[in-house]
Parts: C-alpha cells; sequence; structure tokens
C-alpha cells in the first residue's frame, strides 16, 4: 500500500471546485492582454474589454479540462526519458530563480555569478534524488535582459536533466523556446520529448498580467509544458482562511488551464502554485509554514481530481543559514508533497523566501528526498511468509548479516544516507573530524564537482547553442559570454 | 471637551467612528488642527508602529488604526491648509518599469498614508521619467521605488540620475526597496535610503523629512 494523506473530504472539495467556477462566471478573471481576450471571446466566453476581463463559463473549463492531459513525460538534453509526471509519480526539482546564493566561505548570501551557476548545474547533475535541474539562480555578470535565457543556456550546456524554468519578459521565450529546438533539432522533436516546464504565474487575486499570460500562450503553441504557479496570500490577498484560498487558487489555476487548452487542446500543464498565508509580523510569504503545506497538499487532491499532474513549491525554508530551521521546514514538506503524490515537487536547495540557493543545502535535500521517496515506496511483504524459515534461521545462526533474505533485500528495502546525514557512532564522528552538516555538506559538494563529467551533447548542438546566446548576449551590447572563461 | 489622548486611544483601538466623533468633538472645542493632528492623531500612531514592531499588535490592527486616523484627517484637512501647517510630507511611489510585484509596494503606500503622508501611487511597471514628472508636477519631496526582481533593479539607477538630471538632487530625495534590494545597493546607485519593511520605510521617510 502506498501511504498517502488527504486533508479534503469529498465534499470540502467539490465544494471548493464549485465556488471557483461560479467565481470564474460570475466575477471573471482580469487579463491584461488583449489578444487572449479576444481568444476567450472567440470560443464564446463572456468579455468586458473595458475592465479587461473574461468570464469563462461551465462550458468552456470543461472542455478545457477535458482536453488537458492527465499526465506527460519529460525527456533529457540527450533524449533519454526521466519524468512520467502523472498517477502519485513523485519527483524533485530544485527550488526556481534565487536572488542570491549562500557562500560556503563568507557565510553570507551575496548575488550569485554565472562561475556559481555552473558549480550549481554540475552538483545537481550528480544528485540521484533531484530529477530535473531548475534555473535555480540568475546570474548578475550578465546583462539583466539576458540573465532568464542565459540561465538555461548553462542548464543546457552543463547538465543533461530537464529544465524547470520561466521567462521573465514576453521577449526572451523567443530565444529560450529556440535553445531547446536547437537542442532537440526540430519543433516537432521537441513537441514529442519536452525538455523544459515554464512557470507561469497569475497575480493575485483573479488575475493574469501581459507578461505571464502570453508566456503561457507562446508555450503552449509549443507544446512546451506549463506549471502555473497561483499565489493566494492568505489574509493579504486573498481570504485568511485556508478554503477561502483554495477557492481563489482554484479559479486561478483553471482560468490558466483554459487560456493554455484553447491556444492548444492537449498542450501539457501542470497544477501547480506557490501559496503561503501572508506574516502579519514581518510582511513576509513564508514558504515553510505548515499552513503552506496544506494549502498545497490540498488544492493538489483539487489537481488530482480534475484529472491533471500537479506541482508545488514546497520542500524548502525560510532560514537565512543552513540550520535546523531549514532542515525542519524542508523536510517537513518534502514529506508532505511525498505522501500527497505531488508530481513535480519544487524547493530543495532554496532558503530565505525562495530568495536563496545554498549548494550545500541541494546535497543535504537530495538526502532528505532519498528518504522520503523511500517512505512512499510503503511496506510490502518481500518474501516474509511464512516466518518461521526466517526466524529459525535467525535462532539457529544468532545473525541475519549474511543471509541471503538480508544481502538481495538490503539495498531495496533500506534507504542508506550520508554523507551529509550522519550516523558514526560518538567517538568515530570526532575522530574523523567531528564535522558538522555544513561542513559534510560543503566536503560533498567539492567531492561531487571532481566527479563531473560533460554531458553528451553533441559538439555541433554546443556550438549552435553558443552562437544562438551569443547573438542575444551581443544584442544587449555584450561582446562575450562570462562562461567562457570558467 | 474631547481630549487629545482620548483620540489617540481611539486610533490605537483602530475605532474610526471614535475618532471622526472626538476630532469634530476637538474642533469644536477650538484645539487647533495642528495640535489635534500632532498629538492626537500622529501620537496614536506612533504608539501603534511601536507596539507592531513589539508583536504585541499585527497588520491588521495599524491598518484599522490608518483607517481610523484617516477618518480624523478627513475633518482636519480643511482646517490644516486654513491655518497654513504644510502636508508631513508628499511621496511618489511605484514599482519600477518592467517589474510587476506590487504587493510590497501596496503595503508601504499604505503605512506612509497612515503616518498621516500624502501619498501618490503610480502603480506599477513605472517609467523613470513619470516618477519625476509627478514629483514636479504635485511638489512632491520624495520618491520611492520598488523592485522585486534583480533584472529591474537597474531601473532604480535611471531614477535617480532622472532626479540629478533635472537638477532636483537634494530636493527630491530617493528611497528604495524590495527583496533584491539592499542598503550597499542604495549607496551603490545614489539613492538616499533603504526600508527594509513598510514600517522601517516610515521611519526612513521621517529621517529624510526632517533632514531636508
Ligand atoms: C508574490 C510574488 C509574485 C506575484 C506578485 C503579485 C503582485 N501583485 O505583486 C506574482 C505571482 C504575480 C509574481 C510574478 C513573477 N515573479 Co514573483 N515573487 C513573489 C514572491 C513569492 C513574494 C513577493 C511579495 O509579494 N512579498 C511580500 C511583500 C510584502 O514583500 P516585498 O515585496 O519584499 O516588500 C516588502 C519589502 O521588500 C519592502 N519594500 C518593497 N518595496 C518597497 C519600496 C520602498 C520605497 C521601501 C522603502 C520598501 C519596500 O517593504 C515591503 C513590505 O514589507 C517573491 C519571493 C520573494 N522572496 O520576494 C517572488 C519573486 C520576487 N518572483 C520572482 C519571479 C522570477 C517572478 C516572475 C518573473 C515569474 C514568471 N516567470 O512568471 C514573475 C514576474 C513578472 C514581472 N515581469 O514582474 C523571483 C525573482 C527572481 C529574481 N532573481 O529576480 C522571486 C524572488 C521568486 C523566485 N525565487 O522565483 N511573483
Amino acid at each position: 500500500m502506498r501511504p498517502t494523506v488527504r486533508f479534503l473530504s469529498n465534499q470540502l472539495l467539490e465544494d471548493i471546485v464549485g465556488e471557483a467556477r461560479s467565481l470564474l462566471e460570475k466575477l471573471g478573471i482580469e487579463i491584461h492582454n488583449p489578444g487572449i481576450l479576444d481568444m476567450l471571446g472567440d470560443h464564446g466566453a463572456k468579455i468586458d474589454r473595458d475592465k479587461k476581463r473574461a468570464f469563462p463559463g461551465g462550458e468552456i473549463i470543461d472542455k478545457a479540462l477535458e482536453a488537458a492531459p492527465s499526465g506527460f513525460r519529460l525527456y533529457d538534453v540527450e533524449g533519454g526519458e526521466t519524468h512520467d509526471l502523472s498517477g502519485h509519480n513523485v519527483h524533485f526539482t530544485p527550488g526556481s530563480a534565487a536572488i542570491n546564493v549562500l557562500d560556503y566561505e563568507t557565510g553570507g548570501s551575496r548575488r550569485p555569478t554565472t562561475e556559481d551557476y555552473v558549480r550549481y548545474v554540475k552538483v545537481v547533475s550528480r544528485l540521484p534524488h533531484l530529477s530535473s535541474q531548475s534555473t535555480a539562480l540568475v546570474p548578475a555578470d550578465v546583462h539583466q535582459n539576458i540573465s532568464d535565457s542565459y540561465r538555461l543556456f548553462l542548464s543546457l550546456m552543463y547538465c543533461s536533466k530537464p529544465v524547470v524554468t520561466g521567462a521573465f519578459t514576453i521577449d526572451a521565450f523567443n530565444i529560450m523556446k529556440d535553445l531547446q529546438i536547437a537542442v532537440r533539432g526540430s519543433e516537432e522533436a521537441l513537441k514529442a520529448k519536452p525538455l523544459t516546464v515554464f512557470s507561469c504565474c497569475p497575480t493575485a487575486p483573479l488575475k493574469w498580467s501581459d507578461v505571464t499570460s502570453q508566456n503561457v500562450v507562446d508555450c503552449a503553441k509549443y507544446s512546451i509544458p506549463v506549471e502555473y504557479i497561483s499565489m493566494p496570500l492568505s489574509g493579504f490577498v486573498a481570504p485568511i482562511t485556508l478554503v477561502g484560498s483554495l477557492v481563489q487558487h482554484t479559479a486561478e489555476t483553471l482560468s490558466g488551464i483554459v487560456i493554455s487548452q484553447l491556444t492548444n487542446p492537449g498542450t501539457p500543464v501542470l497544477y501547480g502554485g506557490s501559496p503561503a498565508p501572508f506574516d502579519v509580523r514581518y510582511e513576509t510569504t513564508p514558504m515553510g509554514a505548515v499552513e503552506t503545506m496544506m494549502i498545497d497538499c490540498a488544492y493538489n487532491e483539487i489537481g488530482k481530481h480534475l484529472g491533471l499532474p500537479t506541482q508545488a513549491y514546497i520542500a524548502l525554508s525560510d532560514a537565512k543559514l543552513l540550520d535546523a530551521q531549514a532542515g525542519v521546514e524542508s523536510s517537513m514538506g518534502a514529506t508532505l508533497a511525498a505522501l500527497a503524490g505531488i508530481n513535480n515537487v519544487s524547493g530543495p536547495g532554496m532558503l530565505d523566501f525562495e530568495s536563496c540557493l545554498s549548494i550545500e543545502k541541494l546535497v543535504l535535500d537530495n538526502e532528505i528526498c532519498g528518504m522520503v521517496l523511500r517512505m512512499i515506496e510503503g511496506i510490502e511483504p518481500r518474501e516474509d511468509f511464512p516466518a518461521q524459515p526466517r526466524f529459525e534461521e535467525l535462532l539457529a545462526d544468532h545473525h541475519l548479516l549474511i543471509s541471503k533474505h538480508t544481502r538481495r533485500y538490503l539495498r531495496d528495502e533500506h534507504y542508506i544516507p550520508g554523507p551529509v546525514v550522519d550516523r558514526a557512532n560518538h567517538s568515530r564522528w570526532l575522530e574523523e573530524g567531528g564535522r558538522t552538516l555544513g561542513e559534510r555538506a560543503h566536503a560533498e559538494v567539492e567531492r561531487l564537482l571532481g566527479e563531473h563529467e560533460p554531458t553528451a551533447l553533441p559538439g555541433d548542438v554546443r556550438k549552435d547553442l553558443t552562437e544562438r546566446m551569443s547573438v542575444e548576449a551581443r544584442r544587449h551590447g555584450m561582446t562575450s559570454l562570462p562562461h567562457e572563461n570558467l | 471637551m474631547a481630549g487629545l489622548a482620548e483620540i489617540s486611544e481611539a486610533v490605537i483601538r483602530g475605532d474610526d467612528e471614535q475618532v471622526d466623533r472626538l476630532t469634530k468633538q476637538a474642533i469644536a472645542d477650538e484645539i487647533s488642527a495642528k495640535n489635534i493632528l500632532d498629538d492626537g492623531l500622529i501620537a496614536g500612531m506612533g504608539t501603534v508602529g511601536e507596539r507592531f514592531k513589539a508583536h504585541e499588535i499585527f497588520l491588521p490592527d495599524v491598518l484599522m488604526a490608518a483607517k481610523a486616523m484617516y477618518a480624523g484627517m478627513d475633518n482636519l484637512r480643511p482646517l490644516l491648509i486654513k491655518e497654513g501647517v504644510p502636508s508631513l510630507g508628499k511621496i511618489v511611489i511605484g514599482t519600477v518599469q518592467g517589474d510587476l510585484h506590487d504587493i510590497g509596494k501596496n503595503l508601504v503606500a499604505i503605512m506612509l498614508k497612515g503616518a498621516g503622508f500624502d501619498v501618490i501611487d503610480l502603480g506599477n511597471d513605472v517609467a523613470p521619467e513619470s516618477f519625476v514628472e509627478t514629483a514636479k508636477e504635485h511638489g512632491a519631496s520624495i520618491i520611492g521605488m520598488s523592485a522585486l526582481l534583480t533584472t529591474t533593479m537597474p531601473v532604480m539607477k535611471s531614477v535617480v540620475e532622472c532626479v540629478e538630471k533635472e537638477g532636483l538632487a537634494g530636493k527630491v530625495r530617493t528611497i528604495v526597496g524590495g527583496a533584491p534590494v539592499s542598503k550597499d545597493f542604495a549607496a551603490q546607485i545614489g539613492a538616499d535610503a533603504y526600508g527594509f519593511d513598510a514600517a522601517n520605510a516610515v521611519d526612513r521617510v521621517k529621517c529624510l523629512i526632517s533632514e531636508n
């Protein structure tokens, strides 16, 4: 039996979805994008052009939900399948787009450079429990107008895992799409084997900006998967209650599905989000709050009920350092996410309200992910019945260390963490340097960097990617790219 | 006779009806508008600010107090103009061009209004010239800018340069904020101040104004 967790009764779930649909029909959704309003109007939605509002009714929502696939697969840079985003399958991905990196040497956070980005992707490429990379840092040593596309470029050059990413402007989508087509060889090949997921955010409450809604449409045109990141901030730009926040999240996410599926029926999407209760003392949006996790798990139930794969920003922390708070919040989130069966779990590595990435935390979180992935495999008999022969063996030999049964199941039955999670006895721990978690994590980062091997991306594709990125950089006055000097 | 302490208390409780009634009473009792403002409304908001920082009360309580303060201000405004009492300060605020994050900026605007400042909110995605032109047009002494994206922070520098180009340096002071912004960044681009949250923004703006 797969262990699971549920927060909503069937009745409550139905009520939330019903209220959300009614909000869309009666209050509508504000969309600051005339092209999309026209498109929704052409499909029969009521439109109020002056107020920039669309009122998608039940029929349109049903049509969109019917067209949306119940799952999809992702493929790495080399074309190998890495993800089946469907059912209760769980995949972890690093948190995205940090403003800062936590510098191990100084212990402080600072703006990331190309060098940090490349270190980060090289480490991710070696972490077995993170099935994708994300464009987790925004390098500050390139022109700001290319800092979104340049992240994707570096990711594709240095790590073969698929990429969870997003554009900061309408314009940046073009080069980000071209880089992907360059890797796959053609638009058709990219459609057949999606390489990235784009995060696109509605604006609470019940609104889409020009940029993010256009990103949704552009992704749909190329069948590039989208995860909608609705962010109801409970008590501020959303009702204080978890149910009220869920109603808002459902309405905003349904509106995203409508935009995608009317643009290109069948385009892959994830029912995602990044909600948070608004902290009324510090004016912040805590990602490590237990209510954040509860809303995440609950909308995941709604997404599954609507027949869609899901995503959430959940395995992360608001701590400023790699400390106990970082571990507590990240593991609580990872555990709940895995139990809930959230398909794409974003967060590992991230601190400080999604604004600081620690590469050391990433290797710790990888072990946390390993533990929870083991947990959801559940408890199953493995040649355990009848029990008598095994116990006869144990009573006769006094131990089972070299029993066939032990050797057969040791590695599958038990997840063996380390070297960040420490299980040495006290004397050995002391003898081996008495190192802190941070020190062990840092040593592991250095070890993984030493192991890095270039990906199998063909030389001509690398050249093509570099050429395209250089053209884009020149458009913004940069004659060379910093990665060339690494 | 309506005591000014009573007005402060009503502001602290967020009781807008009482504040409305008590300020009207105080005006009828011929207490000067400036006096009611300083020792009634603003004194109350000062206590609210202290209690908020100490986590004795929370943001919704602060906003209720601000709402009560507005109720009093509505009664005082015509008299303050008549008495020739200058406004505490006029502030133009907005999120810079290319950036659509406005939650933090909105909160800062609400808190500044609550502290008695006149706030002109230009919304989000605001062009540098627009900040400066609005400040000129309304005679504002402060420009507040918000940025949440590392990619839009450079626009703040353009605003500061625009202020200088228009010969307003010193007359119009600039304050910046938002998740990627820091004190160091503010210094780097020549902005006059940085605030890390809305309550802090109020403190910093008060400093800027007293310096002026
Ligand atoms: C909510 C949110 C959104 C909402 C914004 C809704 C809205 N109406 O504002 C939505 C969902 C729309 C959104 C969209 C996007 N977002 Co966003 N968002 C956030 C999030 C989670 C919280 C921001 C927030 O509202 N905090 C609460 C408020 C109260 O705090 P605050 O804004 O910091 O403001 C306080 C202080 O900073 C200060 N302050 C603020 N302004 C000012 C001004 C002055 C003068 C002063 C004195 C003080 C001051 O006082 C405020 C009150 O305490 C942040 C994460 C973070 N850590 O900040 C990401 C974040 C800022 N977003 C990010 C990104 C990438 C985006 C998108 C590009 C995503 C996409 N691909 O679609 C788009 C932006 C499109 C665009 N061109 O603008 C990144 C930025 C990365 C970077 N390196 O720049 C962040 C860091 C998240 C992440 N790691 O991915 N986002």
